[in-house]
């Protein structure tokens, strides 16, 4: 890990993901920051570590009908069915902005078979701006997608297998917690190749209407993100520390810097900030700029310090 | 377009009806820049629950750097913002979506029904300041279930300067009926521009009603929403053909005729 003395000001907030430098450990999870366009005005798009967009297929689908969200406690059910412009239109239309913003852009994608995967990833390859590739293999909400690649070990590894073949930018495999054992999972993607794991995806959950007796989604069930997950997604982070040597990039009810320090402590080396996008549109700059202030309080060298910082023995004298 | 996350500070709340309620926040960066028909997401709690914004229509806006909404006690976001008190600090983000289209040559008459009034104020005035008070030909009809929902906000309407008339469901206020039996009665010049905003059943009705006679029909209408920016992708609305629009980012307001009303 080879982080050259830089004479900026401020303190030390970079990280490294596979081959990919970030000046900060803080990105936005897909599907939570659109196009990043969305957010111009509201936020400072450049102290971002890195942004992830909206997941990408390789043909443009619809999505599912509504409704598509419900608001349940601390958290939201979402069932979108991965509406998006497919890769195509994402390369023509909304490549050339992210291209011209001086932050990392990676691109979440997700396929119906290993050959879709192999596909989008090859339309991207050499597209200026893609600094990396997220792989998708996760999402609940659509029968082809990712259910079959999350759930299945060997599956994952062939999914990332083919996309590392395609492809020369650092390749991180999402996974999802919808598994018994992630950090089996965990192992998997990294024997097949990823440069570096993100989780947890959404947890698969249900609302029911009792006064009208129906489901609150049009798809009877989504996937479950916000506040009211982060206690799984610091779990999961923490076992999957203990099977893979890759970077993981923690994901899960991330709103504060504090949120962000403790996925860290778990042993993340990066974290995604995705529902809280919606509550707190600054909210991700605003766990950056939490993030700096503690490592210049607590006098760290650097952010780093804090990856897998997390203490085993009992606390005395208190 | 300028979109601002804004701490907003409660100058007034009014309680209209036992469960409608009107407040007035200082929101100056929002307040220059809305139009008629835009909205704004509200948080309604500081801490993660409620977790999501609420959408509300913009009831009113003023060169004072005030904005209100005008809101029914729904649920437990609605619940905890009719409790605010004067001075409290409130986040609201906004002015969001596209508002309505008004073009001052044109004779207008707006419908509202029950909570569907809300953005109509806002327009009205603005339709009146661009005729520089020459709304001799306009019309407002503002419809509810009962008195509650509609005789609170009629004076705020007649001062604007249009003439408006008032429905109820049950009779306990102006004439019984729905709106659209009003509309049906009233004659209407064939470049009238309707604009509705209320129950999606009315809307409906308003929208066969212009497409048989003709007219031009605007429309606001809601979804669930969780970003109102066009990040979640959450709020959409079918248009046939499999196809959606996203009421935040598209709407609220649409040409009706572009919309699905068979839901
Ligand atoms: C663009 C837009 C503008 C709006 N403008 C206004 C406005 O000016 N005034 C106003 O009173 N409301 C308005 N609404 C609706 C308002 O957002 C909801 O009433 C509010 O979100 C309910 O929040 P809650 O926490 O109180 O209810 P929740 O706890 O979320 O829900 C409680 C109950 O209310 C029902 N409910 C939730 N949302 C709605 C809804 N949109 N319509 C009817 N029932 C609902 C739920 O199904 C549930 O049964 C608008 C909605 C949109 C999308
Ligand atoms: C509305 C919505 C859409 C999402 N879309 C995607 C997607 O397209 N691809 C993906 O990999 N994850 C998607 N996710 C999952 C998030 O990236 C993230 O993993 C999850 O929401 C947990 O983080 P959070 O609790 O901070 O939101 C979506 C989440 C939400 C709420
Ligand atoms: S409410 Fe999020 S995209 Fe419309």
């Amino acid at each position: 890990m080879e982080f050259v003395k830089e004479n900026h000001s401020g303190p030390d907030l970079r990280v490294k993901i596979g081959s990919l430098h970030l000046a900060n450990p803080v990105m936005t999870a897909s599907g939570t920051f659109g196009y990043a366009r969305e957010f111009e005005n509201l936020m400072n798009l450049h102290r971002l570590g890195a942004v992830i967009v909206k997941g990408i297929s390789l043909f443009p689908r619809p999505g599912n009908p509504p409704p598509r969200i419900v608001e349940t406690a601390c958290g939201m059910l979402n069932a979108i069915g991965l509406q998006n412009v497919g890769v195509e239109r994402f390369i023509k239309e909304k490549m050339p902005y992210l291209d011209g913003l001086n932050v990392p852009v990676i691109v979440n994608i997700l396929g119906g078979s290993i050959e879709e995967y192999r596909e989008i990833t090859k339309r991207l390859e050499g597209v200026p701006g893609v600094a990396g590739i997220e792989v998708n293999i996760s999402c609940p909400n659509v029968k082809e997608g990712g259910v079959a690649f999350g759930g299945d070990p060997q599956m994952a590894a062939a999914v990332t297998t083919a996309v590392k073949e395609s492809c020369s930018v650092p390749v991180i495999v999402k996974l999802s917690p919808n598994v018994t054992d992630i950090g089996l999972m965990a192992r998997a993607v990294e024997d097949g190749g990823a440069d570096s794991v993100s989780l947890i995806n959404t947890l698969i959950g249900m609302a029911i209407n009792l006064k009208t007796k129906r489901p609150e989604l049009a798809n009877i069930i989504g996937g479950l993100s916000g506040p009211a997950i982060k206690p799984v997604a610091l779990r999961m982070v923490y076992e999957v520390a203990r099977s893979v040597k890759i970077p993981i990039i923690g994901i899960g009810g991330i709103e504060t810097a504090e949120d962000a320090l403790e996925f860290m402590l778990a042993g993340a080396t990066a974290v995604q900030v995705g529902t809280a996008n919606f509550v707190n549109p600054r909210a991700s700059e605003e766990v950056v700029e939490g993030i700096s202030r503690y490592v210049q309080e607590e006098k760290l060298h650097s952010v780093r310090e804090m990856i897998g910082a997390l203490k085993l023995d009992p606390l005395r004298n208190h | 377009m300028p979109q601002y996350q804004e701490k907003t500070i409660v100058t007034r709340v009014e309680q209209l009806s036992c469960e409608n309620v009107r407040i007035t926040l200082k929101a100056p960066e929002i307040a220059s820049c809305c139009k008629p028909g835009q909205f704004v997401m509200i948080r309604t709690s500081v801490g993660k629950d409620p977790l999501l914004r609420r959408p509300f229509s913009i009831h009113q806006a003023d060169a004072s750097g005030h904005i209100q909404i005008y809101f029914k006690i729904v649920g437990r976001g609605t619940e905890i913002l009719a409790h605010v008190r004067v001075n409290e600090e409130i986040s609201v983000f906004g002015p969001l979506g596209r508002g309505f289209t008004i073009d001052e040559n044109l004779p207008t008459c707006i419908i509202g029904g029950g909570l569907g009034i809300a953005p109509l104020l806002f327009l009205a005035k603005e339709i009146c300041r661009r005729k520089k008070k020459n709304c001799g030909p306009d019309l407002i009809i503002l419809g509810g279930r009962t008195l509650d929902e509609v005789e609170p906000l009629v004076n705020d309407f007649r001062e604007v300067g249009i003439r408006t008339l008032a429905t109820t469901d049950d009779g306990s206020y102006g004439e019984k009926g729905f709106v659209t039996d009003v509309l049906k009665s009233v004659e209407l010049a064939p470049n009238t521009q309707v604009y509705a905003c209320g129950p999606e059943p009315m809307m409906a009705a308003i929208n066969d009603f212009c497409l048989a006679e003709g007219l031009r029909c605007q429309v606001s209408v809601e979804s669930v929403m969780a970003c109102g920016m066009g990040a979640c992708l959450g709020c959409n609305r079918p248009v046939g053909d499999g196809k959606y629009v996203h009421v935040c980012m598209d709407g609220p307001v649409f040409e009706a005729k572009e919309l699905k009303w068979n839901l």
